[in-house]
C-alpha cells in the first residue's frame, strides 16, 4: 500500500513537471528562444500562429514543440533554423522557411544530431537548403511533412530529407519536391520509407548509398531528373512503388548499381527512358512488376549475375530488354510480353515456344547509340523479324522459356 | 515606272496564264482518275482505323507514320510516272503549240503535286485534325505532303529519263525501293563499318540525303522519343528540334522537291520527243 501511494505521488510529480508553455504572439512568453530556455525536460511548448525570426534555435533537452496553425519560423537565408541535439524531441506543425546555405556546413531547415526517438511531423518546409537532416540518429520518425525547395544549380542545392548514418528510421507520408534528391540515405540501416510522394526533384527522387536492410514501399517517384538510384547496398526491399515519367537522356525509373540480395516486387514502371537499369547487380529478384511504355523496360548490363526476372508484365515498351554482352547469367521466367507471338496448344496459359526479349535492333543501339536514328524504319522492322527466326547477333541464351500468354498484374 | 510595270505584266501575264490553264487541264484530268479517289479513301480508312484501334492518339500517329513513310512515297511516285506516260500524247500536242517546254513540264508538276497533296491532306489531314490536333499531328501531315511532292518530283525525273513506259515504272519502283529500304540498310552498314568514329554529325548529313529518313527523324523528334537517344538525340534535338533545325529540314525537303524536277525540265528541254 505504501509503495502504491509513493508511486501515485511520483506519477503526480512527473505530471506536474511536464508543464505546458505557450509561446509566441499574444502570449506571456513572446519569443520561442525564451520559451525553450525556460522549459524543463519533458515540457511541451505551444507556438502560436505568427511570424518569427529568431535565428538558429537549438533544442538540447527533450521537448515537444507544437505549432498551432503553422507558425512561420524564418531563417532569412542566413542560418539553420532548428537544430536538435537531444533525444525524445517532438516537432509538430511548424512552417520553416529560408534556411541559410554554406559550402562548408550543410545547413538545413531542421537538423537532428546524434539523437534517439525524435519525431518530426506535419511540418512545412519552404526553400530550405536541406529540408530535414538526420545525422547519427536511431529510431527517429519523419512523417507527413511537406518539403518544397526552389530549384537552383545542383551543387548549390540540398536534399529534401537527408539521412546519414541512421538506424531504424521511419519516413512516411511526406511530399518532397524541388530539391536535389527527394530522400537521401547514406549508411542508413533497418529503416522504412513508405507512402511518400517525391516529385520533380533535380536529381533522384530517392537515393540510397551504402544502406542495407531497408524497405521502401507504396511510394510515388515521378518526374524526377534521374528517377531513383539504389547503389552499393544489399538486402533492400522495394515493393509496390510507382516509378513514372522520368524522361530524359540519362533518366531511369530505377537505377541499381552494385546492389545485391534485394527484392523488387509489385512495382509499376511507367513512361521512363529506362524502367530499370542494372549494373553490377547480383541475386536480385524482380517479380510481378509492370513495365509499361518505357523506352527500355530493362537494361541489364553484362556485369549482372544470378538475377531472377519473373512474372512481370512488359507492355508497350520501345525495347523490352537490352544488354551489352552475350553472356547470360540471369534468368527470365514466366513473364508476360506483349510482343510474344507464340501459341499455347495445351491451353495451360504458358506459351509453347520461348520468347527472346532482346531484339536485334536493341543490340545495335546498345553498341551504337546513334543507331536510334533508324528507329521505326521499315528496314529495322524487317531485320528484327529475320533475327527472331534465326538469331545471330542477339544473345541466344537470353530467353523466357515459359512466357505467360496473359498479363498477370493489372495496373 | 508605270511603263516598266506594264511591260513586266505584259511579259508575265501570258506565261502565268498558260501555266494556270495547263495546270487546270492536268488537275482536271487527274481528279477524274478513280485511282486518286481510291487512294484518298484508302488513306482515310487506314487513318481512322489506326486512331480507333489504339485508343491512344500517339499510337495512332506512330502507325500513321509508317503509312506516311512507306505508302505515300510509293503511290506518289508510281501514280505520277504512270500519269506522265499516259499523257505523253497530250504533252506532245502541247509541245507543238507555241508554248515553252519548261512551261509544259512545270505545269504537269504543279498539277500532279497539287493532286497528291490534296489526297494526303484529305486522307491524313482530316483524321489527324480530329484525333490529334497538336504540333506532332501537324508535323506529320506537313511531312506527308512534302514527301508526296518530293516523290512526284523524283517521278518526273525518272519518266523524263526513260522513253519506255515499262522501264520508267521500273526505275520509279527501284528509286522508291532505294529510298524506303535500301538506304537504311546502307546506313546501318556504314554505322557498323565506322562504329569507332564519332559519327553523330556525319549521320545528320547522311539522313538529309534521304527525304524519307529526314521526315521520319523530324516526326520522331516531335514525338519526344529523342530522350531515348542519349547524346545523339540531344544533338539532333538541338539541331532539328529548334527553329533553325525546322528551317533546315524544310530547306532540305524543298531541295528534294525542286532539284529533281529542275533537272527533269532541263533534260526535257533537250529531249527528242
Amino acid at each position: 500500500m505504501k509503495f502504491l501511494i509513493t508511486l501515485l505521488f511520483a506519477l503526480g510529480a512527473m505530471d506536474l513537471a511536464a508543464a505546458s508553455i505557450h509561446a509566441g504572439v499574444g502570449q506571456a512568453t513572446g519569443s520561442i528562444r525564451e520559451a525553450i530556455n525556460m522549459a524543463a525536460a519533458g515540457d511541451t511548448i505551444y507556438i502560436h500562429e505568427g511570424y518569427y525570426q529568431e535565428g538558429n534555435l537549438t533544442i538540447d533537452k527533450p521537448l515537444a514543440l507544437i505549432g498551432l496553425n503553422y507558425p512561420v519560423l524564418d531563417g532569412n537565408h542566413q542560418v539553420e533554423i532548428l537544430t536538435v541535439t537531444a533525444s525524445d524531441v517532438v516537432i509538430f506543425g511548424l512552417e520553416i522557411r529560408n534556411s541559410g546555405q554554406l559550402s562548408t556546413i550543410d545547413l538545413a531547415g531542421i537538423k537532428v544530431l546524434s539523437a534517439q526517438r525524435v519525431v518530426i511531423e506535419n511540418c512545412h518546409l519552404r526553400d530550405c537548403n536541406f529540408g530535414i537532416y538526420l545525422s547519427n540518429t536511431q529510431d527517429c520518425r519523419v512523417a507527413s511533412n511537406n518539403v518544397q525547395g526552389i530549384l537552383k544549380e545542383e551543387q548549390n542545392c540540398g536534399n529534401g530529407i537527408h539521412l546519414w548514418k541512421c538506424e531504424r528510421a521511419l519516413i512516411e507520408g511526406n511530399y518532397l519536391t524541388g530539391h536535389r534528391d527527394g530522400i537521401y540515405f547514406e549508411f542508413v540501416t533497418d529503416s522504412e520509407i513508405r507512402y511518400n510522394h517525391s516529385e520533380a526533384n533535380m536529381r533522384y527522387g530517392l537515393h540510397f548509398m551504402f544502406s542495407h536492410n531497408d524497405h521502401y514501399h507504396h511510394n510515388r517517384f515521378v518526374r524526377n531528373g534521374a528517377g531513383v538510384a539504389v547503389m552499393y547496398s544489399r538486402q533492400v526491399k522495394m515493393t509496390e512503388n510507382l516509378f513514372g515519367f522520368n524522361w530524359g537522356s540519362s533518366a531511369y525509373g530505377l537505377l541499381l548499381k552494385d546492389i545485391s540480395d534485394s527484392h523488387i516486387w509489385k512495382n509499376r514502371f511507367e513512361q521512363n527512358s529506362a524502367g530499370v537499369y542494372l549494373e553490377g547487380a547480383s541475386r536480385i529478384i524482380i517479380e510481378q512488376n509492370r513495365f509499361q511504355e518505357n523506352g527500355w523496360a530493362l537494361r541489364v548490363q553484362a556485369s549482372c549475375d544470378a538475377n531472377t526476372i519473373r512474372q512481370n508484365d512488359f507492355v508497350g515498351n520501345t525495347f523490352d530488354v537490352s544488354t551489352n554482352g552475350s553472356l547470360v547469367l540471369n534468368t527470365f521466367d514466366n513473364n508476360y510480353w506483349d510482343r510474344y507471338e507464340g501459341y499455347d496448344l495445351n491451353r495451360d496459359g504458358i506459351g509453347d515456344v520461348p520468347f527472346r526479349p532482346v531484339s536485334l535492333y536493341a543490340v545495335v543501339v546498345e553498341r551504337m547509340p546513334f543507331g536510334l536514328l533508324l528507329m521505326r524504319s521499315f528496314m529495322v522492322y524487317l531485320m528484327d523479324k529475320v533475327e527472331k527466326i534465326v538469331p545471330s547477333l542477339t544473345p541466344e541464351q537470353l530467353m523466357d522459356q515459359q512466357p505467360f500468354m496473359k498479363s498477370l498484374n493489372h495496373a | 515606272m508605270a511603263s516598266v510595270l506594264l511591260r513586266l505584266t505584259h511579259l508575265l501575264t501570258p506565261k502565268t496564264d498558260i501555266v494556270i490553264r495547263i495546270v487546270k487541264y492536268v488537275l482536271y484530268d487527274i481528279l477524274q482518275n478513280r485511282m486518286l479517289l481510291g487512294y484518298t479513301l484508302f488513306l482515310l480508312a487506314v487513318s481512322f482505323g489506326l486512331f480507333n484501334l489504339g485508343g491512344d492518339s500517339t499510337k495512332g500517329l506512330v502507325g500513321l507514320l509508317n503509312i506516311v513513310l512507306i505508302v505515300t512515297p510509293l503511290v506518289s511516285i508510281i501514280f505520277s510516272t504512270i500519269h506522265l506516260y499516259n499523257s505523253a500524247e497530250f504533252i506532245e500536242l502541247l509541245a507543238a503549240q507555241p508554248v515553252r517546254r519548261s512551261v509544259i513540264l512545270w505545269s504537269e508538276f504543279f498539277g500532279l503535286a497539287t493532286a497528291m497533296k490534296l489526297a494526303v491532306l484529305v486522307g491524313i489531314g482530316i483524321p489527324v485534325a480530329i484525333f490529334s490536333p497538336d504540333l506532332t499531328g501537324l508535323t506529320l501531315v506537313l511531312v506527308a505532303a512534302g514527301l508526296s511532292v518530293a516523290f512526284v518530283s523524283i517521278a518526273m525525273l525518272a519518266s523524263v529519263l526513260t522513253r519506255d513506259k515499262a522501264r520508267g515504272i521500273g526505275l520509279a519502283l527501284l528509286l522508291w525501293f532505294y529510298f524506303a529500304l535500301l538506304y537504311d540498310a546502307l546506313v546501318l552498314f556504314l554505322m557498323f563499318a565506322f562504329a569507332d568514329y564519332p559519327l553523330e554529325k556525319a549521320m545528320l548529313g547522311v539522313i538529309a540525303l534521304n527525304p524519307i529518313d529526314l521526315s521520319r527523324v523530324v516526326v520522331l523528334l516531335q514525338m519526344d522519343i529523342s530522350a531515348l537517344m542519349g547524346y545523339t538525340g540531344a544533338l539532333f534535338r538541338e539541331f532539328l528540334g529548334t527553329g533553325t533545325g525546322i528551317v533546315f529540314a524544310c530547306i532540305i525537303l524543298l531541295a528534294w522537291i525542286f532539284i529533281p524536277v529542275f533537272f527533269a525540265v532541263r533534260f526535257f528541254g533537250k529531249k527528242d520527243l
